[in-house]
């Protein structure tokens, strides 16, 4: 089958879709976009997270044919969705995300040098680097998208609630105390700020 | 897609040239990793590329009595199916130290998930699905699945007509290898024992659950060769155990490191390494192979589950008299790091303190359970558990404090190991347990003293609403550890550094070539540092890790950053000469310095150990580049004496104490840890942030083990049952507590910047620092990893 569905903000289109392909699989072996993670396949690590009409999800458990005209930011479209939503004043629209007319206007601009310097960075990404939140980094992309949403409903969010948000994350190298520092410090450093509940 | 392949790509860093040695500089490939543009193994991608897929032993001993491909090859888009009968040429094993695994199984399985056949199909799922319709038939054999059904009488042997260096010493074929270590006279010493102890102590099988999965690339090459894209810990040690498979010269088989997601031991043997390669060749496409995690499961080594019995006598004024003990570790089917795993946990039996009247002995099985081998902390995890819950046991009886009662007995610089071999460089166990002793502890369970219902988030059970609070009760506990750092026993390990320095863009500049496996530790940071430091110069780039440069080693054994970091180290030095000649044969004549000075890189310009600058390094280096490639080896160690267990065998230890806060709901038998802090002693801090990491990191595998972590392999029929993260649980962050580190830096004289190794320290005092805070809130005895709700309940 066919199936298309917006991506980072960009029409996409993939064809002989297999009916039981995951949305993680077409995001990476059909569209080039690998910075979704496949730790398990089976919704338990989070690695595979990804916004689906601006909820998180794991894309492992979404099958292709689910996201069928729907819209998906994934890590690579995480950078540019956060600077959107920051010059929006966040939710302004009233519902917390990118709109469709939003996203739709939205065009990814991958990395302009090998090792990704100078990249435009969400303060989340930015976050993680500083605090030393990523070793292996295979959890990282999954908790930046999960991160990321909470810091966009909740910009000074406890440590309960940052442990709850990420509890459908693992991460097997760091201890979390890392990724904790990096998304309180990119709390701190305010650049989320939205009228979220926290707000 | 931009481009026809996916494939791992140079690291470069600016930075200022203070960003050396010692500063907390960020990882280079951080950017790359927070955009997901970092090329992992499972990411590797080529136009036309087809997928493998690996069919596995529904069985755990079995004789294949057929085995009928020919419906699986008739599927459309399946373009080979292998099995052992494909195999190119007559080396049809590999293995790390014994080469008894079979590439795919012939004749017989040995463990269940054994690899049988591979596929390869133009879509992962029809793989999978050709490979449902392969034909086996098994005749079930007994399983092996114990010491007692290993060596009874007419137990089935693993491994028949066994021929290795081993076999000749152990007691049974059935026993991979054995390590006694007898020093002093334990009979004679334990009658000045006022108290003796004795326990028996179990510790479950435990998976490093790294998240990337087993995956990579391979491409065939038009010279009849391939090339590999692969996540490993030691590319050197795969190629070895691959070229002879494949029937190919080294050179022919060019491996390239992917991006790793974690390894933890778990990648230091063969996965699909092998099968792509043979799948590649046979179909003359790129191939790749990804494993789901029920596969992972079974593509990899796992910790040993362990037996042990130790017996303690200490004087009524707290002095240890002697001990005796005996480990038994399950090493499975295969052999995998068994002999070494053996080495170590004999030979750390004792653990970080003096006893002079020791009898010791490790053994490790073969049997029809999961092969077990590398995983971080290597044998000295489980014998810490014991000897821990023993010095528990000790105080208790002798009514002193835990910590205290370590002290007394603590290892110092200069004392000898039960080998003999000498402690010579700092031994701060005593100043380890003081400074975690004296670390303040999280505040009292407040709810308590303000007669307040609690945040049912804080509580054990969380958010599962199982209690207010009532039953809850809290306890401390305390353990410290020792584990050796780097190749033991004689092993000739080495490392090897390429530096090339040139000007480029009218900059010097470095890159630094090698193969270490960057698995998450940090080696890429560190590497740059170190050649900011030697050389003087901004920017560094690394070169992705590839055979075209000479073996790095393992990334294991807590070694990397003394030996790769070592051999960085000792490359860029040479560097710096061959700059400095330069710079003397161009500018020598104009200033007298150039000859009479200590010269140093500094900023860019040569400068004089009294400041002056010389001259630009670019200046000196204009139209010039230097390229060395150099190996770096540590003092050489000996292998432990058969009979006695004596020698130099260890090239340095590594020391981690940690103390432990629980809360147990006694009610439900639910555990919740509330801090875990951490003392260690790293010897030099190059790069404290990572540092900080890898400590965190490793004490949440101890927890993990501690309360929820085990592969369950069902007694009667080896079967493993819990192959899934549904199953098989690795804490998240709400399991993990806080975990403040501190950080002791006392130098190692023999080692690169006076460093210790990290990585596995941390992870073998933070289980038992868990079970004796459990043990201290619950007033049980507890003796096996990990603490399940029934042991808490009596159920
Ligand atoms: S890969 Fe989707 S949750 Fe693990
Ligand atoms: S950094 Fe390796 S899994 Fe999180």
């Amino acid at each position: 089958m066919r199936v298309t569905f917006t991506v980072n903000g960009r029409k996409q289109e993939a064809d002989d879709v297999w009916e039981g392909e995951s949305l993680l699989y077409v995001l990476r072996e059909r569209m080039g976009l690998p910075g979704s993670k496949n730790a398990c396949e089976q919704g338990e690590c989070g690695s595979c997270t990804v916004r689906l009409d601006g909820i998180p999800v794991c894309s492992c458990l979404v099958a292709a044919g689910q996201v069928e005209g729907r819209e998906v930011v994934t890590v690579e479209g995480l950078a540019d969705f956060a600077k959107q939503r920051a010059e929006k004043g966040g939710c302004a629209s009233g519902a917390c995300g990118t709109s469709l007319q939003e996203a739709q206007q939205w065009q990814s601009k991958p990395a302009d040098s090998q090792t990704g310097e100078n990249t435009d960075l969400s303060p989340i990404q930015q976050a993680f680097i500083d605090a030393g939140a990523v070793q292996c980094g295979f959890c990282t992309p999954g908790l930046l998208v999960a991160a990321d949403e909470l810091l966009e409903r909740n910009d000074s969010p406890s440590d309960a609630d940052i442990r709850e948000a990420l509890s459908g994350n693992l991460c097997r190298c760091t201890g979390y105390e890392k990724i904790l520092d990096a998304v309180r410090l990119a709390a701190a450093r305010g650049e989320n700020r939205t009228v979220g509940q926290g707000a | 897609m931009a481009g026809a392949t996916r494939t791992p790509t140079n690291l470069t860093q600016g930075g200022k040239t203070d960003a050396g040695i010692g500063a907390s500089t960020l990882r280079p490939d951080g950017t790359l990793k927070v955009t997901g543009e970092f090329a992992y193994s499972s990411d590797m991608w080529h136009e036309d590329m087809l997928w493998g897929f690996t069919l596995r032993s529904t069985v755990a001993h079995a004789e294949i009595v057929s085995i009928d491909t020919s419906e699986a090859l008739a599927q459309s888009g399946v373009y080979a199916v292998l099995t052992y009968d494909d195999l190119p040429t007559d080396v049809k094993n590999y293995g790390l130290e014994i080469q008894d695994t079979p590439v795919l199984a012939h004749g017989k399985v040995r463990h269940h998930g054994e690899p049988v056949a591979l596929v390869a199909a133009d879509h992962p799922e029809t793989a999978r699905r050709a490979a449902a319709k392969i034909k086996i038939e098994y005749k079930e054999l007994p399983v092996v699945t114990d010491e007692a059904s290993a060596i009874a009488e007419g137990a089935p042997l693993i491994h028949e007509g066994r021929d290795d260096h081993h076999s000749g010493h152990v007691p049974h074929p059935n026993i991979v290898h054995r390590q006694p270590i007898i020093r002093g006279n334990a009979d004679e010493a334990a009658k000045k024992a006022d108290v003796i102890v004795s326990g028996e102590y179990v510790f479950g099988m435990q998976d490093q659950a790294f998240l990337g999965p087993e995956s990579g690339l391979a491409v065939p090459g038009e010279d009849g060769g391939v090339d590999l894209y692969v996540a490993t810990q030691w590319l050197h040690s795969d190629l070895r155990q691959i070229a002879p498979v494949l029937g190919l010269p080294e050179e022919k088989v060019r491996m390239t490191l992917s991006g790793v997601g974690g390894a933890f031991g778990g990648r230091e043997d063969l996965s699909m390494q092998i099968h792509a390669c043979l799948l590649a060749l046979r179909t003359g496409k790129p191939v790749k192979i990804v494993y789901n995690r029920f596969e992972s499961f079974f593509g990899h080594v796992h910790r040993h589950p362990a037996k042990l019995w130790y017996e303690h006598g200490a004087t009524k004024d707290g002095k240890l008299t002697h001990m005796k003990c005996r480990i038994v570790l399950d090493g499975g089917a295969y052999a995998s790091a068994s002999p070494a795993v053996v080495g170590n946990a004999s030979s750390l039996s004792v653990g970080p303190y003096v006893v002079d009247d020791v009898e010791i002995e490790a053994i490790a099985l073969y049997s029809n359970n999961p092969p077990c081998g590398a995983m971080r902390g290597f044998g000295a995890v489980q014998a810490c558990f014991a000897y821990e819950a023993q010095m528990d046991k000790l105080a208790k009886k002798l009514g002193m404090d835990p910590v205290e009662f370590r002290q007394l007995n603590a290892m110092e610089q200069g004392t000898i190991m039960p080998t003999g071999q000498p402690v010579d460089s700092p031994a701060p166990v005593a100043e380890l347990l003081r400074r975690i002793k004296a670390m303040p502890l999280p505040p009292e369970q407040q709810w308590l003293a303000a007669g307040e219902s609690a945040d049912v988030r804080a509580l054990p059970g969380g958010l599962s609403n199982t209690t207010h609070g009532e039953g809850v009760v809290r306890g401390i506990g305390y353990a410290v550890g020792i584990k050796n750092v780097g190749f033991s026993e004689g092993f000739d390990d080495y490392s090897t550094a390429r530096v090339r320095m040139e000007v480029v863009g009218g900059e010097a500049v470095a890159t630094v070539h090698t193969a270490m496996a960057e698995v998450g530790q940090g080696g890429v940071t560190v590497h740059a540092q170190i050649a900011r430091t030697e050389l003087g110069v901004e920017q560094v780039t690394i070169h992705p890790a590839d055979t075209q440069v000479g073996s790095a080693g393992s990334t294991s054994a807590s070694r990397q950053t003394y030996m790769t970091g070592g051999a960085v180290k000792n490359t860029c030095e040479n560097v710096r000469e061959k700059v400095l000649e330069i710079g003397r044969r161009k500018f020598g004549t104009y200033h007298p310095a150039w000859a009479t000075a200590e010269l140093l890189l500094e900023g860019g310009k040569v400068v004089t150990d009294g400041g002056e600058v010389l001259a630009d390094i670019a200046e000196v280096l204009e139209g010039e580049a230097v390229d060395l490639e150099l190996e770096f080896r540590h003092r050489p160690t000996e292998p432990f004496d058969l009979k006695t267990g004596q020698g130099f065998g260890h090239v340095q230890y590594s020391f981690a104490a940690h103390r432990a806060v629980v809360e147990v709901d006694t009610e439900l038998g639910l555990v919740k840890v509330i801090e875990l802090a951490v003392a260690q002693d790293v010897g030099k801090a190059l790069n404290p942030l990572s540092v900080v990491g890898q400590i965190q990191g490793g004490t949440t595998q101890g927890l993990g083990v501690a309360v929820m972590e085990e592969i369950i392999v069902d007694p009667k029929t080896a079967k493993v049952r819990n192959p899934s993260f549904t199953d098989y649980l690795i804490p998240t962050i709400l399991d993990t507590p806080t975990i403040p580190v501190d950080v002791l830096e006392l130098a190692d004289e023999h080692a690169p910047y006076g460093l210790r190794g990290i990585g596995e320290a941390p992870t073998l005092s933070s289980t038992p620092a868990v079970l004796a805070a459990i043990r201290n809130a619950t007033g049980l005895e507890l003796n096996k990893t990990p603490v399940r709700p029934e042991h808490l309940t009596g159920t």
